[in-house]
């Protein structure tokens, strides 16, 4: 029982009791099946909240841990370890509070095998959570892989009409890059005799000093855990499988792959990368800030070329965690910061985006942007909506995109890490280009005169269940514009002790 | 003869004799019925198993030291047994509903699971060659079980003279070894090879055992019968070959190199590594182009072979071995618990002549059987090594052996190869779940028990792995 009640354990497999139940539930329940899946997640969210509550911001370390000795036969230390800090509490929370929004967002999108549809869900939160808060890196890379196995059933069996290839090419890219990381996984583990990550944080500093691990084997461990998570933010030039996943995906799953599955390649890098190889990370950090610029760009510029507005959406989260992935690699307090807060964000504002593409979806069965406009008229509380969310995404002062960009700019003109303000001059424009796409897109679909779709469909607007779920995003969006220090707060303990690591 | 030496063979005693016996009852139930030898021979298997198990902490050696007990061989022996089992299990309905149910089917499985529990225990190169004929001669019969099917024909036969040529190579190699040792006994071997400067003709006697064995684990380049065996042999009897042969296959191969050879190990680790890579990438990649799944499943088993393989890579390295032999045998485990229950999905599927079995027939599977879909699913992942399955923390744990005996490149290849394992593998999961179809499944209790059993036991113990771990410690060889 003391195993059960400890919150993180029970914020994590929580899910798994809904699971539970629904696997007992006769598959043409679908309301039952429905509404079980969401009370789940509203309870998840909840012991997200009494997570937070409990939590103590001002301590930097590592808190809340649920520790119990897993596999210890030869050569294997393994823990049961979870634990959480100020890098990954807001990713938690995050996590907790997508997952209702997309089930709300499936109540008719999803018609079919809706039973199947909410256990793949289900399960894909608990290996969410299970990310962000394992703190051992075998049960990390238990986590980390099985979150592939339900988002490929996701996309596979409620995506669109090329939802096969894109559900395979998912998979085996992600999996492609984690392998590597496996084999990195495994030779820290012997090396440092442990996989529980703040041990090996205390072991590693001696078997650099000592040249056990020499400063190219270390740059080598740097990259093969880079190539997992560079994969899953995605990072220029390894993004390809992102847009045809986002397009393919049903909305509640493009909702939580922008919103939290792509966070796990940028946490990857902040709690792994950034802590375990810290003189690779200084090393590497004007490389990464290169090819998160170069993502910037191309991500904005490919966006605008889109004539599909969820490809428009998607090739745009690769601009996005560019900048995250640029604050970050800033290495000072205001770019870790920012990109901290960033990842939120995004998750917030893409989340959303992808939440009404996939409503107005919903009636007219089209993407394309050209054969909508004017539906501003038709549909004005959506209209409202969408630009709230539209101009979060561009980062507006007064919503939260701005203080994130901002704050990761900052960082950026400053960091003696990159070194260089070209980056960050670079990626200004990046801003302004995100204004270009989606004004362009706002424009073309809200307003002008009506276009195909708006002319022969007999269009409604949101219906309370679809306000219900964008409300709580917009929320957040504001809150977080306007007043960002209890954010802020929650994260700066842990990223000063982070940067304090680091041989800078 | 004593009394000592038969209890070192008493599960093996039991289940020959009453094998011997169950020939001659068989002769007196009627032909409608033979069922109830399937019960009689399941009896005896888990009688064995039963005495199998009291023997566990027991050590000792028998017939003047031809055979020995300890943790390694009581280890294999539960394995073997339980293997057997699932064999029966997944044979009942399956012959019955192909026509070829006859009572020799199971008499045969007795005769091979001694053979087999035989080559565990063996300490002496001859007893590891009456092992080996008294494993596979059932086999040949069983391949060739369903005639006049001319594939099941084809099999036996090929699976016959690929299997004699490769006694020949292990008698070859006996003699040999004989030659330059003056003996066939492992301890003597040892303290030769030990105390003498290795000599030419021991090097080239071990490498001929070491092919003779890679013929029966099915490592590349001595796979060529296996997808045509596989395919051709009627499916119940491909399900229990392609595990327990490679269950003795490699029970022995660690028992003779790593007790009869180590000093090789210089010599030998090199070809090891060549073995263990080669089978990796051949068997995957060429699993790849298969659209039969009977085929698919063949290259899979292959390439399983090469991760075992893996674990044999740093064995005469003392420090090592020991969780590299833990590493091998727990793997071995998950692929026995995976592979039965992935061909009694197979078995479901298949129809009389062949049919059924092609992997574009499991497409709509899903949707008519949610739960048999569900559990082919938990098999593919755990042969791609995907969590939460057994099989991922049996390749964890092999890959972390190997990169400890410092063959990162083979972890590396090891790695590589699961990825390209994970595209024909996901086929089957695509084709079940995301494309239409209407396939008819047969629903038969054992069959769907056995199923059901490795399924779970295949996501649970991935768990509470820590008590396999302990038992595979515990049969670590001295």
């Amino acid at each position: 029982m003391e195993f059960l009640l400890q919150p993180l354990t029970l914020l994590t497999f929580f899910p798994l009791l809904g699971v539970l139940v629904i696997l007992f539930m006769n598959s043409e329940w679908k309301n039952a099946i429905r509404w079980t899946a969401l009370v789940t997640s509203l309870v998840t969210f909840g012991i997200s909240l009494w997570t937070l509550t409990q939590f103590d911001a001002s301590n930097p370390d590592l808190q809340l841990e649920a520790k119990y000795a897993w596999i210890h036969v030869a050569g294997w230390n393994i823990y049961y370890y979870l634990a959480v800090d100020g890098l990954s509490i807001l990713l938690v929370l995050l996590t907790a509070f997508l997952t209702p929004i997309s089930i709300l967002s499936t109540w008719t999108a999803v018609e079919d095998r809706v039973k199947d549809f909410m256990v793949f869900f289900l399960l894909l939160e608990v290996g969410m959570t299970g990310v962000f808060l394992a703190q051992d890196l075998f049960l990390f890379y238990i986590f980390w892989e099985f979150t592939l196995v339900p988002m490929y059933f996701l996309i596979g069996l409620w995506g669109g009409p090329r939802r096969i290839y894109a559900a395979v090419k998912f998979f085996l890219y992600t999996m492609a890059g984690s392998i590597l990381m496996l084999v990195a996984i495994l030779f820290l583990g012997i090396k440092t005799d442990t996989f529980n990550v703040p041990t090996m944080l205390a072991r590693l500093p001696d078997l650099y000093a000592s040249g056990i691990i020499d400063p190219k084997t270390q740059m080598l461990l740097f990259i093969a855990f880079a190539a997992a998570f560079a994969i899953k933010v995605p990072m220029w030039p390894l993004h390809s499988w992102l847009p045809d996943a986002h397009v393919e995906a049903p909305t509640a799953g493009s909702v939580i792959l922008a919103g939290v599955l792509l966070k796990m390649g940028t946490y990857g890098f902040l709690r792994f990368n950034i802590q375990l190889f810290p003189n690779a990370t200084v090393q590497a950090a004007p490389w990464i800030a290169l090819l998160a610029t170069i993502g910037i760009i191309y991500g904005a510029a490919v966006s605008y070329a889109q004539a599909d507005v969820k490809k428009l959406v998607a090739y745009s989260s690769v601009s996005h965690l560019g900048f995250v992935m640029l604050g970050m690699f800033a290495l000072n307090a205001q770019g870790v910061s920012g990109a901290i807060l960033q990842m939120i964000n995004h998750g917030l504002s893409t989340g959303a985006l992808f939440l009404l593409v996939g409503m107005v979806y919903e009636q007219t069965h089209t993407r394309e942007i050209k054969v909508y406009g004017g539906l501003w008229k038709i549909m004005p509380v959506f209209g409202t909506i969408m630009l709230i969310s539209a101009l979060s995404s561009m980062g507006l002062p007064g919503l939260n995109g701005f203080v994130g960009e901002f704050t990761i700019l900052l960082g950026a003109f400053g960091s003696k890490a990159i070194g260089n303000p070209w980056y960050a001059g670079i990626s200004a424009i990046g801003v302004i280009m995100a204004a270009v796409y989606i004004l362009y897109m706002f424009q073309k679909m809200f307003l002008g005169p009506a276009g195909d779709v708006t002319h022969h469909h007999e269009l409604r607007d949101l219906n309370w269940r679809e306000i219900v779920t964008a409300v709580p995003l917009i929320v957040f969006m504001f809150w977080i514009g306007l007043y960002p220090a209890p954010f802020f707060n929650l994260i700066a303990p842990a990223v000063e002790k982070l940067l304090s690591a680091l041989p800078l | 003869m004593t009394q000592t030496d038969f209890s070192t063979l008493l599960p093996l005693t039991i289940l020959t004799t009453w094998a011997c016996v169950l020939l001659l009852v068989d002769l007196f139930i009627p032909k409608d019925s033979k069922g109830v030898t399937a019960f009689l021979s399941a009896l005896g298997l888990s009688v064995a198993l039963g005495f199998s198990i009291t023997q566990i902490g027991f050590t000792g050696t028998g017939f003047n030291g031809m055979v020995i007990l300890d943790g390694f061989s009581i280890f294999a022996n539960l394995l073997i047994l339980t293997g057997g089992l699932l064999g029966i299990a997944l044979a009942y309905g399956y012959i019955k509903r192909m026509g070829i149910e006859r009572g020799e089917y199971y008499t045969l499985l007795l005769f091979s699971v001694a053979g087999m529990m035989l080559m565990a225990q063996a300490a002496d190169l001859i007893v590891v060659f009456l092992a080996l004929e008294m494993l596979s001669i059932p086999l040949y019969v069983l391949a060739a079980f369903a005639r006049p099917n001319l594939q099941s024909e084809e099999a036996g036969v090929k699976y016959f003279l690929l299997g004699a040529f490769a006694t020949g190579f292990i008698v070859y190699g006996t003699a040999l070894v004989f030659g330059a040792t003056g003996s066939t006994s492992f301890d003597v071997i040892l303290a030769f090879a030990s105390n003498e400067t290795p000599s030419l003709l021991l090097t080239i006697g071990a490498a001929l055992l070491l092919v003779g064995f890679g013929f029966k684990v099915a490592a590349v380049p001595f796979h060529m019968w296996t997808p045509d065996v596989y395919q051709g042999a009627p499916t119940s009897v491909t399900a229990f070959m392609s595990s327990g042969a490679k269950i003795a296959g490699f029970a022995a191969l660690l028992r003779v190199f790593a007790t009869a050879f180590p000093s090789l190990s210089v010599d030998m680790t090199d070809i090891l590594w060549a073995l263990a890579a080669l089978t990796m990438i051949v068997g995957n990649v060429t699993a790849i182009s298969q659209t039969n799944i009977k085929r698919m499943l063949a290259y899979s088993s292959i390439a399983h072979a090469g991760y075992m393989l893996m674990a044999f890579v740093p064995y005469g390295n003392k420090d090592v071995m020991p969780i590299s032999i833990v590493a091998g045998l727990f793997y071995l485990v998950a692929y026995v618990v995976t592979n039965f229950g992935s061909w009694g999905v197979v078995i479901a599927l298949e129809k009389a002549e062949g049919r059924g079995l092609e992997i574009a027939d499991f497409a709509g599977l899903a949707k008519k059987y949610p739960a048999l879909a569900a559990a082919m699913t938990v098999f593919m992942l755990s042969f791609i090594g995907f969590p939460p399955t057994l099989g991922m923390i049996g390749k964890f744990y092999l890959f972390r052996a190997a990169i400890a005996g410092g063959y990162s490149g083979l972890a590396i290849i090891g790695v590589v190869t699961s990825l390209v394992s994970a595209y024909y593998y996901l086929r089957v999961v695509v084709n079940m779940y995301m494309r239409e179809g209407d396939p008819v499944v047969e629903r038969e209790f054992w069959l769907n028990f056995t199923t059901a059993v490795t399924a779970i036991a295949t996501v649970a113990l991935s768990f509470v792995p820590q008590w396999l771990f302990l038992m595979a410690s515990q049969a670590v060889l001295k």
